[in-house]
C-alpha cells in the first residue's frame, strides 16, 4: 500500500490548485479522479478539446488550460479513471480504497482534501423520467467531450448554468426551441438589493447579461414565471405544458433539458460523518467548515463546490487555501498567502446572495405532486413518502428503511434532498431534525470479484 | 415533559425483543411503556440478515427456536403483517469430506436429543435444491426454516404493540435506574418513568442496564457485517451457509443478495458508530464466490453493520434478575436472536405476569455470569 502526505479526490479547479500548491512546497501528493483527464466537470476534456469546443464553450472554459498545465508539471501522483469507493480514518490519517481498470487498490494519506464538487439538483416533475428528458449538465458534458449538440431542445428551470448552456447552443447553430424559466417574477425584485457593487460581482453580472443578450438576439422564446409544469408523453417525451404569466402553453418537443441549480456532492463527507447543517440560502446541506475548509473531522478538508456552491474561481482559491493549511500543519510554519486568499475568496463570493435570491430551486420540484417518482432506483413516489411520514416515520433514515429510498445504485444522490424536503413538509419538522441518509460504503457499486481479490495489507 | 409515566412494565430497548415482550405483556392486560434511546429497530433488530433459522443452533436454544418457528408460520395473526416471512429451507453445504463428517456428527447429536428438523442430504439433493451451487460440494445439512425482513418485522411488532396500548417513547434514553420501594424509577432526559416491573432488552447496551440493577452481564458489543448486491436473476431460493466457513447467503424477493456471516466491523456504542471493515468482508466475498460461482458477476451495492450484543458463551440472557424479583432480562442474542423474537417475547411476558418460567428459557438465566462468590460470606464474616 503506497502512502503520501496529502490525498486529493477530484481533478476540478479545487483539486488541481490544491495539488499544485502542495507540490510546490515539496510534499508528496496523490490525486484521484474518476475521469480519464484532469479538469473536472467545468474544464472537462480541456487537454483534448478541439477548436470547435473552444469556440462553443468560450474563454471561461479555455481558462482551465493553465490549471491543467501547471498540474501536469507539478509532479503530483495522478490517478485518473480511479473511483474512490471507501474512505477510512486511520491513526496516521486516512485510507482510500479505489477501483481502477477493474481492480481495487488502497492508498494511505496523511491529510485529505475532498474536491468532488457539485451534483445537479434533480428536478422531479411529472414526466421527468420519460426517455428524451435529460439535464443541462448532461448536455454540457456532450458539448465538452465531443462537441455534440441536441437539436430541438426545450430547456426547463433556472440558473446560471441554464443560461450559459442556452448561449452555447446558440453559438453552436442549434439554439434551444424554448426556455421555460421557473423564476417567479417577484424574485427579480427580491434580488435587486443584493446586486454586488464591486469589480468581481459586477464582472459576473456583466458576463451573465452578455449571455442573455446572445440568447435573446437569436430569438429563443423565453416563457417566464412558468408553473404547473408537466412533461407529457407516453413512450417518450412529446411536449412540455405549463402556465406562464397566467396563460396555458404547450410546446411540442422530442427533448427536454432540466436544470434548477447544483448542490454539494456530500457522499464522502457523509460517509466520514462530518457534521452538516442545512443552509436555507443554498437550499441544501453543507458540511460545517472552518474558514480554510477543514471539516469536523481533523485533517479532512473540503475545497470547492462540495463545501457550498460558489463556482469554479472560488473553488480554485479554496483548493489553494486548504493545501496551505495542510502545509502549515506539516511544516509548523504559517503560510503568508493564507490571508490574501481568504480575502479573495470572500470577494469572489459576493455575487452569491444575488444569484441565490434570484434562482432558488423550483418549488414544484422540491415537493413534487403525489404521483411523481422521487426515487428512480426503487421507484418510490412523493405520495408514498408522505404516507410513510403519516405512518410515524419522521426522519430520513426511517423513510429509507421503510421504502428503500436511497438503497439503490445511486446511493441517494437522486432522491436524498427531495426525501428530506418531503418529510420536512409533511411532518413540520426542521430539515436539520429530519436529517439525511446515512451513507454506506462502497460509495460506488463494486464488483464482488474486485472485493474478493482486493489485497489489503494489515497496518 | 415533567410528568411521571406509571406502568406495570417498563421495557428498556425498542428492538424486536423489547417490542415483542411489550406486545405479549399488553395482551395479558399489563400497561407497558417501552423506552428506546434511538429509533425502533435502529440497531441489531433492523439491520441483521433476517435469517429465520433453526439450523445449527446451540442445542440449548433448539426448544425455544422450535416454538418460535411455529409462531413465525402464523406471524400475520400476531402482528397483522406478513413481515416478509418466507418459509424456505436453510442449507449448510459441505465443501469437503471432512465437512460431511462434521454434519453427520451433528445429526447424530440432534437425534440423541430427540430433534429431527435437521437432515443430512447428499450432493444430488443439494444440487437439486441449489442448482447454482458449486458442483464440487459434497452434500449438506438442511432444515425447514426461512427468512424475513428484519426492519419491517420490528416495525410491525412496534405497530401492533402500540395498537394494543403500549406506549413506545423513542429518542428516550434511560439515564438512571433506581429502586423506589417496590417499583423502579427510570430517569430519562425528558421525564421520569415508574414501573412495577422492569425488563432489560437493551441489546448492546444491556450490560450497562444490568449493572445499574446490580446484575453482572459481560456483554460485548459487536458489529456483524453485511453486504447487499444489485439485483440478479433469481437463482437461489434457500438460505445458505457452509459447514466451516462463516456465511449467511440469501436472495431476496427483489433479486438482491444479502450476504452476512459473522465477520465483524468496528463498533463504538457511545456514538452509535460502526465502521465497515472491507479486509474482513473480502473473506465473505470469497466464500460466497466459492459456493456460488455465479457470484463472480455480482455487484456490491452497499455494506453495513448493526450493533449487537455478544455473550461469552454465545447464548442469550433470558429470565429473572439475580438480585430483584421484579427485574427481567432478554438480551445478548449474540447475532442469532432475530428468529427467537416472537417466542422470547411471549415467554418473557408470561414469566413477568405469572411467575411461571417456561422450560424453553430455562438454560438462559443470568446467574451463569454471577460475580465470583463473595468470600467474606463464605468465611462467615
Amino acid at each position: 500500500m503506497s502512502s503520501v502526505d496529502l490525498g486529493i479526490v477530484g481533478a476540478g479547479p479545487a483539486g488541481l490548485a490544491a495539488a499544485v500548491e502542495a507540490r510546490s512546497a515539496g510534499h508528496s501528493v496523490a490525486l484521484l479522479d474518476e475521469a480519464a483527464h484532469p479538469g473536472g466537470q467545468i474544464y472537462r476534456n480541456i487537454d483534448h478539446a478541439g477548436a470547435k469546443q473552444f469556440e462553443l464553450l468560450g474563454p471561461d472554459y479555455a481558462y482551465g488550460k493553465a490549471l491543467t498545465k501547471a498540474f501536469g508539471k507539478s509532479g503530483c501522483s495522478y490517478l485518473p479513471k480511479s473511483s474512490v469507493w471507501h474512505v477510512e480514518q486511520r491513526d496516521t490519517g486516512f485510507r482510500l480504497s479505489y477501483s481502477r481498470d477493474g481492480r481495487s487498490h488502497g492508498v494511505d494519506v496523511g491529510s485529505l482534501i475532498i474536491a468532488t464538487g457539485a451534483l445537479e439538483r434533480p428536478m422531479p416533475l411529472p414526466g421527468w423520467t420519460l426517455p428524451g428528458v435529460t439535464t443541462a449538465g448532461a448536455i454540457q458534458i456532450l458539448l465538452k467531450a465531443s462537441a455534440t449538440v441536441a437539436d430541438d431542445l426545450v430547456l426547463v428551470g433556472s440558473g446560471p448554468l441554464l443560461i450559459l448552456l442556452a448561449a452555447q447552443l446558440v453559438t453552436s447553430g442549434y439554439p434551444p426551441r424554448a426556455i421555460v424559466e421557473t423564476v417567479p417574477l417577484k424574485n427579480y425584485v427580491r434580488a435587486l438589493p443584493r446586486v454586488p457593487f464591486n469589480a468581481s460581482g459586477l464582472g459576473y453580472l456583466y458576463k451573465g447579461s452578455k449571455l442573455l443578450a446572445r440568447v435573446a438576439r437569436a430569438g429563443v422564446p423565453i416563457f417566464r414565471d412558468a408553473r404547473d409544469i408537466v412533461i407529457e408523453g407516453t413512450k417518450r417525451v412529446e411536449a412540455v405544458s405549463f402556465r406562464s404569466k397566467g396563460r396555458a402553453h404547450r410546446v411540442e418537443t422530442m427533448s427536454v433539458g432540466l436544470h434548477h441549480g447544483v448542490v454539494p456532492n456530500q457522499q464522502i463527507t457523509r460517509l466520514m460523518r462530518c457534521e452538516h447543517v442545512w443552509d436555507q440560502r443554498q437550499h441544501a446541506f453543507l458540511p460545517i467548515l472552518t474558514e480554510d475548509g477543514e471539516t469536523s473531522v481533523h485533517g479532512l478538508f473540503v475545497a470547492g463546490d462540495g463545501g457550498g456552491i460558489r463556482g469554479a474561481h472560488s473553488a480554485e482559491i479554496a483548493g489553494r487555501l486548504a493545501a496551505l493549511k495542510v502545509i502549515e500543519r506539516m511544516t509548523g510554519e504559517s503560510q503568508a498567502a493564507v490571508k490574501s486568499l481568504r480575502k479573495k475568496l470572500k470577494r469572489d463570493a459576493s455575487v452569491r446572495p444575488f444569484l441565490e435570491a434570484l434562482y432558488p430551486p423550483f418549488s414544484e420540484a422540491l415537493v413534487p405532486s403525489d404521483d411523481t417518482l422521487v426515487c428512480r432506483c426503487e421507484e418510490v413516489t412523493a405520495g408514498q413518502i408522505r404516507d410513510a411520514v403519516r405512518d410515524t416515520a419522521s426522519e430520513a433514515n426511517q423513510v429509507k428503511s421503510f421504502l428503500r429510498t436511497g438503497m439503490g445504485p445511486c446511493q441517494g444522490r437522486v432522491c436524498g434532498l427531495a426525501v428530506t424536503e418531503l418529510i420536512a413538509e409533511a411532518s413540520g419538522r426542521s430539515r436539520n431534525d429530519v436529517g439525511y441518509f446515512r451513507i454506506r460504503p462502497p460509495l460506488k457499486p463494486l464488483s464482488l470479484n474486485e472485493l474478493a481479490d482486493y489485497e489489503t495489507e494489515a497496518q | 415533559m415533567t410528568n411521571t409515566v406509571i406502568s406495570d412494565l417498563l421495557v428498556i430497548g425498542g428492538g424486536l425483543h423489547g417490542c415483542s415482550a411489550a406486545l405479549f405483556a399488553a395482551k395479558r392486560g399489563m400497561t407497558v411503556t417501552v423506552l428506546e434511546k434511538d429509533e425502533v429497530g435502529q440497531h441489531a433488530s433492523g439491520t441483521n440478515a433476517g435469517g429465520v433459522r433453526r439450523l445449527w443452533r446451540d442445542i440449548k436454544e433448539v426448544p425455544l427456536a422450535n416454538l418460535s418457528m411455529e409462531m413465525w408460520k402464523s406471524i400475520s395473526e400476531i402482528v397483522d403483517d406478513d413481515c416478509g416471512f418466507q418459509q424456505v429451507p436453510q442449507v449448510k453445504v459441505a465443501e469437503c469430506s471432512d465437512d460431511m463428517e462434521l454434519l453427520a456428527d451433528r445429526v447424530a447429536l440432534m437425534k440423541k436429543s430427540g430433534f429431527d428438523h435437521e437432515r443430512l442430504i447428499d450432493r444430488n439433493e443439494v444440487l437439486s435444491l441449489l442448482p447454482a451451487v458449486n458442483p464440487r460440494v459434497e452434500g449438506g445439512l438442511v432444515s425447514d426454516d426461512g427468512f424475513a425482513l428484519p426492519w419491517h418485522t420490528t416495525a410491525a411488532f412496534a405497530r401492533k404493540a402500540r395498537e394494543l396500548g403500549v406506549r413506545i417513547d423513542t429518542r428516550t434514553e434511560a439515564r438512571r435506574i433506581q429502586k423506589d420501594g417496590n417499583t423502579w424509577r427510570v430517569t430519562c432526559s425528558d421525564g421520569e418513568y415508574v414501573g412495577a416491573h422492569l425488563l432489560n432488552c437493551a441489546g448492546a447496551w444491556a450490560g450497562q442496564v444490568a449493572d445499574q440493577v446490580g446484575d453482572n452481564a459481560p456483554v460485548e458489543p459487536i458489529a456483524p457485517l453485511m453486504i447487499v448486491t444489485q439485483r440478479m436473476k433469481p437463482f437461489c431460493d434457500c438460505v445458505v451457509g457452509t459447514a466451516r466457513r462463516p456465511l449467511s447467503f440469501k436472495q431476496m424477493a427483489n433479486g438482491t443478495l444479502v450476504i452476512g456471516g459473522a465477520r465483524l466491523g468496528r463498533v463504538n456504542t457511545a456514538t452509535n458508530r460502526t465502521d465497515v471493515d472491507f479486509s474482513e468482508l473480502k473473506h465473505t466475498a470469497n466464500t460466497a464466490r466459492d459456493v456460488f460461482p455465479i457470484m463472480s458477476k455480482a455487484v456490491i451495492q452497499r455494506a453495513w453493520s448493526g450493533i449487537e450484543a455478544r455473550m461469552p458463551d454465545l447464548l442469550p440472557v433470558i429470565g429473572r434478575s439475580e438480585k430483584h424479583e421484579n427485574v427481567f432480562h432478554a438480551f445478548g442474542f449474540s447475532a442469532h436472536g432475530f428468529q427467537l423474537g416472537p417466542a422470547t417475547g411471549k415467554l418473557v411476558a408470561e414469566l413477568i405476569d405469572t411467575g411461571q418460567k417456561a422450560p424453553e428459557i430455562e438454560p438462559f438465566g443470568i446467574k451463569r455470569f454471577s460475580a465470583k462468590p463473595d468470600h467474606s460470606q463464605l468465611l462467615g464474616m
